[in-house]
């Protein structure tokens, strides 16, 4: 186990010696003490690494991640694991706005809640949410899907494309060309597995399944009020 | 029964193009969406002009003393800046509004006269990676095919808050030129309309910016210079905005730049022109004493080595171009001129790039189509006219007297115009007026 103190060593140099570990190299797990709210820490890592960061995080972290597994035990600022491509991402605390941003794939759990706009612009990545979401989640959702133990926020699923949405709890409403769908024996089973990746419990069947309703997807003018 | 002229009289609210547009609406129902750039008559580089030398200043012989071009961009933080042999880059357009093809042809152009191009929203092709020596990546809102790879493999980065064809406007790609492949790159349904975001998804404002600069520059270890992007409407705010979010680089977008498809009352009525833009920003650098030290390249419009000369005597450090990229490489060319019919147009108006139905085959993604653009002939193209450009802005050079273009300065420009005097902050020629300014 490696150590990196971010109250002796910057944020820089912690990356920098991620960055910089050979292929093959043997030095797979590190831990991260003193965050203190730091940003942009563990981005871009490209390898199958076990990352644990001992605190709470400012914006980004584990962002554009690829292959590597980062655990926070502690909060997140914005945008935790966005862009990110591969590899896991778990959030003990809470996650504030943006989380997993226009993730491509890998998997974001989040075991408290997250801000607004989770899940905005995500395209491809799966994201399972223990607690709650806050307003305009899924905003422009290409693809991927978005669990949600709790309740969702307004305009859930805003201008959505063709990312799943599932939420166990209220949701106070959908945006624009969002709608529920039917919750199918095979979305079930997603969402089953989905929360046993996560290592989250909870009753599958108990979620509601949300989608696009595909009416943005041509400029039309009787959908003028939606632009 | 012949016409009364009294009767014939045109109006000047309702002439024939208002009313026309009116009808169109009426029977269509959706704005006008086109695209190039804005065709209004506006204050430009036309209405500036160089002072050559006299018996204050010295020429410098033509063909026979060195007047150089070298600039390097990203000289702030970057461990690898941009080096340039020209001032003269390429903006970002897409693969997508763009064919493989024509982004070949920029790619291999910019390769062999030292400058560099830039992707644009979708990502980056194979394509173009492999053309191009030099390519500025661009991290727009919609995040269309963007991954840490080829973040990586790109040579520097562009964080693109708007463009000048629409500051404030995502992108928009019709689906008709939403190919499979072009799909596949962005995530998206083939043939949807895809309207990109307008705002980035995780980050608002200056402060936040500053913080997604500190983790692009993180995710690259601090190698890759980081350009910011703006359209110009408050460019001298946004110049000193950027610089202090940690630009190392920051673009300013004209109005008169161009677009692949954007609403026409967008092209035409939002955004200030390219002049005052650059002067605000060149003020906002000098201000913060970061002139040359933050590189500020200056794109819309630009379209000569005269436009190039005038913009770097004004205080940019490279320029780049666009639209007029793509006519080099055929656009509105009279070739094929029943296609251009075939569109409602003609070679010389043609801006129909929303289209997909480019009829040279530089603004589509019809197989056939893009056939009509040779790659190799594109880049032929495209790197004579840098090399005319070039060779323009040093002719003006030397004739000032300058042994670098970026040796030009404000005090060889005078305007012909009272607009572009104010707009530029230089003197009414044959006058020592500058309006807005105090004489004492």
């Amino acid at each position: 186990m490696q150590t990196v103190d971010l109250a002796a060593e910057d944020v820089r140099a912690l990356n920098g010696r991620l960055h910089a570990l050979p292929a093959d190299t043997n030095q797979r797990a590190w831990r991260v003490i003193n965050p203190r709210g730091a940003h942009a820490v563990a981005v871009g890592l490209t390898q199958e690494l076990e990352v644990v960061v001992d605190g709470h995080v400012g914006y980004y972290c584990a962002g554009m991640n690829e292959a590597a597994h980062v655990e926070i035990r502690g909060h997140c600022g914005w945008g935790v694991g966005e862009n990110m491509m591969s590899g896991m991402v778990r959030v003990a605390g809470n996650a504030s706005q943006s989380a997993g941003a226009s993730g491509h794939g890998g998997m974001l759990v989040i075991e408290g809640d997250a801000g607004h706009r989770c899940g905005i612009s995500m395209k491809g990545i799966d994201i399972v949410v223990g607690g709650s979401i806050g307003a305009f989640s899924a905003f422009m959702a290409q693809a991927g899907n978005l669990v949600v133990c709790g309740d969702a926020g307004e305009n859930l699923g805003d201008s959505l494309y063709e990312a799943d949405i599932y939420v166990r709890g209220a949701v106070a409403s959908l945006g624009a060309d969002c709608v529920e769908k039917e919750m199918t024996a095979a979305d079930r089973e997603k969402v089953a597995a989905l929360l046993a990746r996560a290592g989250i419990a909870a009753d599958a069947a108990a979620f509601r399944r949300y989608g696009s309703a595909r009416t943005l997807y041509n400029f039309h003018v009787d959908h003028a009020d939606s632009y | 029964m012949t016409i009364d002229p009294r009767n014939a009289r045109p109006s000047a609210a309702f002439p024939p193009n208002v009313i026309a547009e009116i009808q169109r609406a009426a029977d269509q129902g959706i704005y006008e969406i086109r695209g190039l750039g804005t065709k209004r008559r506006l204050p430009s580089f036309d209405d500036l002009l160089l002072l050559g030398a006299s018996i204050s200043r010295y020429p410098l012989e033509g063909y026979r003393e060195k007047c150089d071009t070298d600039v390097v961009l990203g000289t702030r933080f970057a461990a690898k800046p941009l080096e340039l042999r020209i001032p003269i880059t390429i903006a970002g357009m897409s693969f997508g509004s763009l064919s493989a093809a024509a982004k070949e042809s920029i790619g291999r152009a910019c390769t062999a006269v030292g400058t560099s191009s830039t992707t644009g929203d979708g990502g980056m092709t194979e394509e173009e990676r492999r053309a191009s020596k030099l390519l500025v990546y661009q991290v727009l809102p919609s995040r269309y095919g963007l991954n840490p790879r080829d973040l990586r493999r790109a040579d520097a980065i562009e964080v693109v808050i708007g463009q000048g064809a629409k500051p404030g406007g995502g992108g928009m790609l019709l689906g008709q030129k939403i190919s499979p492949r072009v799909a596949k790159m962005r995530t998206l349904p083939e043939g949807i309309d895809q309207r990109s975001a307008c705002r980035h998804p995780d980050w608002t404002g200056p402060d936040d910016l500053t913080i997604k600069i500190q983790e692009l520059r993180e995710i690259t270890d601090w190698q890759k210079p980081i350009y910011v992007k703006v359209g110009a409407s408050r460019p001298f705010f946004d110049t000193q905005l950027a610089v202090k979010a940690g630009a190392d680089v920051v673009v300013v977008d004209g109005m008169q730049g161009g677009t692949g498809a954007t609403q026409d009352v967008f092209i035409e009525h939002v955004g200030i022109p390219t002049l005052p833009a650059l002067r605000q920003a060149v003020d906002a650098l000098v201000d913060l004493d970061m002139h040359r030290k933050v590189q500020l390249v200056i794109s819309g419009g630009i379209r000569s080595g005269a436009d190039v000369a005038k913009a770097l005597a004004m205080g940019a450090d490279a320029v780049s171009i666009g639209s007029a990229a793509l006519m080099a490489l055929g656009c509105n060319k009279p070739v094929q001129v029943a296609d251009y019919a075939a569109l409602g147009t003609a070679p010389g108006h043609c801006h129909h790039c929303h289209t997909g139905r480019c009829p040279v085959g530089v603004t589509t993604q019809d197989p056939l189509l893009e056939k009509r653009l040779d790659p190799e002939q594109g880049a032929r193209w495209l790197r004579n006219y840098l090399s005319v450009m070039t060779l323009e802005a040093q002719t003006i050079a030397r004739a000032c007297g300058k042994t670098h273009v970026l040796n030009l300065e404000p005090e060889d420009l005078v305007a012909t115009t009272i607009e572009a005097a104010a707009m530029a902050g230089v003197p009414l020629a044959g006058t020592s007026w500058i309006p807005g300014r105090d004489l004492r």
